[in-house]
């Protein structure tokens, strides 16, 4: 056992469970910002870790076959008119994702000048366009499969681009979906007057905001490494 | 709390965010025309770069938390250039070794025709 310990100003510790339980109670805290912030910011970081390890494997997989890597210009191309748009729908779903990281920022503001229909609408629209994203991510997903692309293999090229564009897309298709749930259920109860009633605090819109501006961020880097590259 | 009003900031500040993000967007597309190289791949990087600096930096406030939240969060993803950097080696032995063992690829990939 080790010996007792003794704070700076010579008060002496419990051990055990009491100690344990004082010892992570401590009056201390590292990050001035209220903790609801501090532990998505946390959260945040472990998906970068995730969505990192799939972008590494991506690029370990693409790297290391011999067989053609599949053009993705061409293979999520769109024929308009006749006209084949190389990266059409990509394109569009890149915009959409813009454009609801900026409805939420404004949300955010909205929120903190206490302007609760202007945040719950500006919510509402980030989850609508959201929602769009997801349901463009299905038509994508359909057409690829309905081509042939399967996670073992596909008639375009190298086998592992299956594997790596239904594993990517996908986990970042699930947090956009996640976060529409999520904005939703705060939007409805900046609409109930929730927030109002805790001490008209909307720092929650924030939080949520930070979550949703993490999918466009991971979208920035899926967008130039997997589509572009 | 860190101040009383939180994050507030002029709308303005939003705003050219929000254009500067579909401006940059604009030239990630255009890239995909440009023909492959360095300059392509560099250009990609780098408007990624300053898209993702622009969203974490302005519209997840990043820029205005203090320093101890900024390298808490900031500081650990910078290591992941490692992991990078040791699967480019793996990534090259691999490939290597599967000319050395099959061959080159024989692969005849059909274009896809929408």
């Amino acid at each position: 056992m080790s010996e007792a310990a003794v704070t700076s100003s010579g008060d002496v510790l419990p051990d055990g469970t009491k100690g344990f339980v004082e010892d992570f109670s401590a009056d201390k805290q590292a990050f001035q910002v209220p903790w609801g912030k501090a532990m998505m910011w946390i959260f945040l970081l472990s998906d970068t870790f995730i969505f990192s390890i799939f972008l590494v494997s991506y690029m370990k997989v693409r790297m290391s076959t011999t067989d053609p890597w599949p053009n993705p210009s061409i293979v999520f191309g769109l024929e308009v008119g006749g006209v084949s748009v190389p990266l059409l729908l990509i394109a569009i779903m890149t915009f959409i994702l813009i454009t609801s990281s900026g409805t939420m920022a404004l949300a955010v503001n909205m929120g903190y000048r206490k302007d609760k229909k202007k945040t719950f609408w500006l919510m509402v629209a980030t989850a609508a366009l959201g929602a769009s994203f997801v349901g463009m991510q299905a038509f994508e997903w359909t057409k690829l499969i309905s081509e042939g692309v399967r996670p073992w293999g596909n008639p375009f090229g190298a086998a592992q681009f299956g594997s790596s564009f239904f594993m990517i897309t996908g986990f970042h298709g699930m947090h956009v979906s996640a976060g529409v749930i999520y904005l939703l259920v705060v939007a409805n109860r900046v609409r109930t007057g929730f927030y109002e009633r805790r001490g008209n605090n909307y720092e929650i819109v924030e939080v949520a905001g930070l979550y949703w501006h993490f999918v466009d961020l991971v979208w920035v880097f899926i967008f130039a490494l997997f589509y572009l590259w | 709390m860190a101040s009383e009003e939180g994050q507030q900031h002029p709308l303005r500040i939003y705003w050219i965010m929000w254009i500067a993000l579909f401006i940059l967007s604009g030239f990630s597309y255009w890239t995909d025309f440009w023909p492959d190289g360095a300059l392509r791949q560099t250009a990609i990087l780098t408007l990624m770069f300053m898209k993702a600096g622009g969203i974490v930096w302005i519209f997840m406030h990043m820029g205005w938390e203090r320093l101890a939240l900024k390298l808490a969060i900031l500081v650990p993803p910078v290591f992941i250039g490692v992991l990078i950097w040791l699967m480019a080696i793996e990534a090259d032995y691999t490939f290597l070794t599967r000319i050395e063992f099959f061959g080159e690829s024989t692969m005849e990939p059909q274009t896809p025709h929408h």
